[in-house]
């Protein structure tokens, strides 16, 4: 007994270390790029970085929320690209672009909800219903807006999406964030519905015999992943003065990625949206630095690739050799 | 410490003085005990007595910080599991571990299978190998059929059989019989018996004492590391095992106290759930404690599942204090007044990589809030409360509850219920695998609470518990309610009947 619960103080300060390393991360690889890559540290070039993290941070909060509770949505990305090729294709019908926003973020929801159905009344794995609907919903975009690019949107929306304030590298884009953000810290970490995600991660059968209601809180998770990804979409369009099928493809990966770098661990249950915003923004300014160096977008997502398996695999490694080396001295 | 009855033979395996620290923790001091072949040497003593760490030193994964381990009277050394393999003695835990995809020959001769020509696997020779070691435990058992699927008690034997094979002289059994029903006790004891005539020497652990009474001859009790005694069990009472093992008199196993039954708090009426169980009714009252017997498999836990919320029932309706609960809620249930003390605490009781007070908090979630949000104040006092009120042995309050002992885990789980204030409390199993201080304390809480109104339920295999707690008793065989009996007419006798079918109900 003494053994192991050594062992496990050691597991437990290991992840903490994790959160708070890739906080110093962050913070070294900025430096690091101030200092010596030519070009980062202009604003143009830092509000570029912000505007182009601003939807994998955005798809990161319920994503967050998602992994502790031990579910996963890999169809984030479609259902943006599908959004945003709803938005052009009403857009082309000459719909206003105010009545057309809420028919997409509503869209989003429906995504989210088919997926949430799938996996609560069904009781199928959320990895597979969702590969499957990754690839259904961006289906549907495509039949939807066929090889179109709609980028006649109206100023004001476009100004706002990829605009600054003022003289500030700051866009505007990021405050409406930062409220979000906001939101979902306290939601995860000081209500009773963040408490009860983690207990859903860490055994669902222990929280339905706590009287949670695992289900339905599942469902408003996938519903509310479904609204932040059409959100994701629909900001998309605007910041980038385009709306195609093939929006924001790959996004998923960049999103888990990140997540699961920020020490929400794959098994749910564990992490903190600190950390997992920490992730966003290393992997982010990662991404920005190499575009600045001129690697390819193949190349980075390569890089993006080995970055989530490292991420999966970092805190394992460490748990392990805390463990082992927790058993040796125990003896 | 000399063995009185029989002088001939000289211990097989025997532990001198042995003392064993972790940090500052002292696990076992000055230990010792023989092991005789041909006999059933019981280990007795509470959680963190120190039983765990001695049976790991007498397997080799723990090495002593003094004494010496002997064996047929020549000290040794073991540096690891495979030394102890090696020297005849195997350990057979609670839970075994095969694989469950080979087969039950393939889990005995896993990596050493008899070879032909070209080293390909010789089934036939490893078919007839297991065959005989079956036929040596008296056991039928077909070799060829894969481990999935097994009882636990089969997977234990199939772990003797494999002990067998690499002529183990000495079995140290950890506590298994903690998951098995009582014929397959029945089973397993004959099988102990098998081996102890063929000259072994078996290590028996049980919190189940009248279990030590009916197989072992001799018993060593160890207390917080120490040694106690070693001595013949003939002559000795239950009372005085538990005297040796807790140094002190308990002032009684079973404190039931007599209350007044009130007015009807749960009321199961004609539940039925297709394929499980059919046509279950029954009331429990405040005040009372209903005992619910039957073999496992029975539908005893499957009942209370539905009656909580867990599972769907298919027909009938459950009733808490007049309010009708909805079909497949747990939420509902809790409003109404209604706790489940799971069976396996682990899996269903607690979160264990959760904190304490956090375990505790998850049936608080609705009431420890402040403006939509968490009162972590609250929270902690509520935890801290009701922890202490049942006497939770920890640390920190934030220690997650792995750390925690198999009993103090229990506490947890009755001290989350508890903390809702329910008005009928279903415990499923609520003393399995906790030791017999632990235990006496768990059933004074449920007799203190029955005599505070609250209207408890107790499904448990450990029969002696029944008969001790319960008012009445109700038994399950096969899906349906068998029989109801009143404590004055309740024995193991008439229980078991019912149990088994042979009642006239």
């Amino acid at each position: 007994m003494a053994d192991s619960s050594l062992a496990r103080a050691i597991r437990g300060a290991s992840l903490k270390r994790w959160d708070s390393a890739v906080g110093v991360l962050l913070v070294v690889v900025l430096l690091l790029s101030f200092g010596f890559v030519d070009g980062f540290g202009n604003g143009l070039n830092l509000s570029f970085l912000i505007g182009n993290t601003l939807p994998i941070a955005l798809v990161a909060l319920p994503m967050t929320l998602l992994v502790v509770s031990g579910e996963i949505d890999l169809s984030v990305a479609s259902t943006a690209g599908l959004s945003g090729a709803v938005m052009g294709a009403l857009w082309n019908q000459g719909m206003t672009i105010e009545v057309i926003i809420p028919i997409c973020l509503l869209l989003g929801v429906v995504c989210g909800l088919i997926n949430g159905l799938l996996v609560t009344r069904l009781g199928l794995p959320s990895l597979a219903v969702t590969i499957g609907t990754m690839a259904a919903y961006r289906g549907i975009a495509q039949i939807v807006l066929g090889s179109d690019a709609v980028t006649d949107f109206p100023t004001q929306y476009l100004d706002f999406a990829a605009g600054r304030i003022g003289d500030t590298f700051v866009p505007y884009a990021l405050l409406p964030f930062l409220v979000l953000l906001a939101i979902a810290v306290v939601v995860l970490h000081a209500t009773p519905f963040g408490r009860s995600l983690f207990a859903i991660g860490a055994s669902e059968e222990a929280a339905r015999f706590a009287g949670l209601r695992v289900k339905r809180q599942k469902l408003i998770l996938f519903a509310v992943t479904g609204l932040t990804a059409s959100l994701t979409g629909i900001f998309w369009a605007l910041h980038y003065a385009s709306a195609r099928y093939d929006n924001a493809t790959g996004l998923e990966l960049s999103v888990i990625a990140a997540v699961l770098l920020g020490g929400i661990d794959f098994d749910g249950g564990k992490g903190t949206l600190g950390g997992a915003i920490a992730g966003v923004f290393l992997l982010g300014a990662l991404q920005n630095v190499m575009s600045l160096q001129d690697v390819s977008a193949q190349s980075q997502i390569v890089v993006t690739g080995i970055l989530l398996v490292l991420s999966v695999l970092g805190p394992r490694v460490a748990r392990q050799v805390s463990l082992a080396r927790a058993a040796r001295a125990a003896g | 410490m000399t063995h009185p009855s029989d002088p001939g033979p000289a211990p097989v395996l025997a532990l001198k003085d042995i003392s064993k620290s972790f940090g500052a923790v002292r696990a076992l001091r000055d230990v010792s005990m023989e092991l005789y072949p041909g006999e059933v040497h019981a280990l007795a003593g509470e959680n963190g007595a120190g039983k765990s760490t001695l049976i790991k030193t007498l397997a080799g994964v723990h090495r002593p910080d003094a004494g010496q381990v002997l064996l047929d009277g020549a000290p040794v050394v073991f540096h690891g599991p495979g030394d102890a393999r090696d020297a005849g003695i195997a350990v057979i835990y609670q839970e075994p571990t095969l694989f469950p995809d080979l087969s039950i020959a393939e889990n005995i001769f896993m990596g050493r299978q008899p070879r032909r020509a070209l080293g390909r696997i010789d089934h036939k020779a490893t078919h007839s190998a297991t065959a005989a070691l079956m036929r040596r435990l008296g056991v039928e058992l077909d070799p060829d059929r894969p481990a999935r699927g097994l009882s636990i008690a089969d997977q234990q034997i199939v772990e003797i059989a494999k002990a067998l094979s690499f002529d183990a002289r000495v079995l140290i059994m950890d506590e298994p019989t903690a998951a098995l029903t009582g014929s397959e006790v029945a089973r397993l004891f004959g099988v102990v018996r098998t081996l102890r005539e063929q000259g072994a020497a078996v290590l028996f652990i049980s919190h189940r004492l009248e279990e030590i009474f009916q197989i072992c001859r001799q018993v060593t009790t160890l207390r917080d590391g120490a040694w106690i005694a070693s001595e013949p069990l003939e002559g000795m009472t239950e009372d005085d095992l538990v005297r040796r093992m807790v140094g002190r008199d308990l002032d009684e196993l079973y404190p039931k106290q007599d209350v007044e039954a009130g007015e009807v708090a749960l009321s199961v009426r004609r539940l039925t759930r297709e394929g499980v169980f059919t046509d279950v009714s029954f009331e429990v009252r405040h005040g009372e404690i209903v005992g619910l017997a039957g073999l496992v498999g029975a539908g005893r836990t499957e009942v209370a599942r539905a009656v909580f919320g867990i599972d769907r029932w298919d027909a009938g309706e459950v009733e808490v204090d007049g309010t009708l609960l909805t079909n497949g809620a747990p939420s509902t249930a809790m409003a109404a007044g209604l706790a489940l003390v799971p069976e396996d605490r682990r899996a269903q009781g607690l979160v264990m990589d959760m904190s304490i007070e956090r375990n505790i908090g998850l049936t608080g979630l609705r009431t420890t809030v402040r403006a939509g949000l968490m009162d972590r104040g609250a929270e902690r006092s509520r935890s801290l409360d009701w922890a202490v009120r049942l006497q939770v042995k920890y640390a920190r309050i934030a220690d997650t509850v792995n750390t925690l002992s198999g009993g103090n885990q229990q506490k947890v789980v009755l001290a989350k219920w508890l903390a809702t204030g329910p008005r009928v409390l279903i415990v499923d199993e609520p003393t399995r695998g906790i030791d017999v201080g632990t235990k006496a304390e768990v059933h004074r809480l449920l007799s203190e609470l029955a005599a505070d109104g609250v209207a408890v339920l107790m499904i448990s295999s450990d029969l002696p518990e029944i008969l001790g707690m319960a008012d009445r008793v109700l038994v399950m065989h096969e899906g349906r309610l068998a029989a109801e009996i009143p404590r004055s007419e309740a024995t193991e006798e008439t229980v078991m009947a019912a149990a088994t079918g042979r009642a006239a109900a």
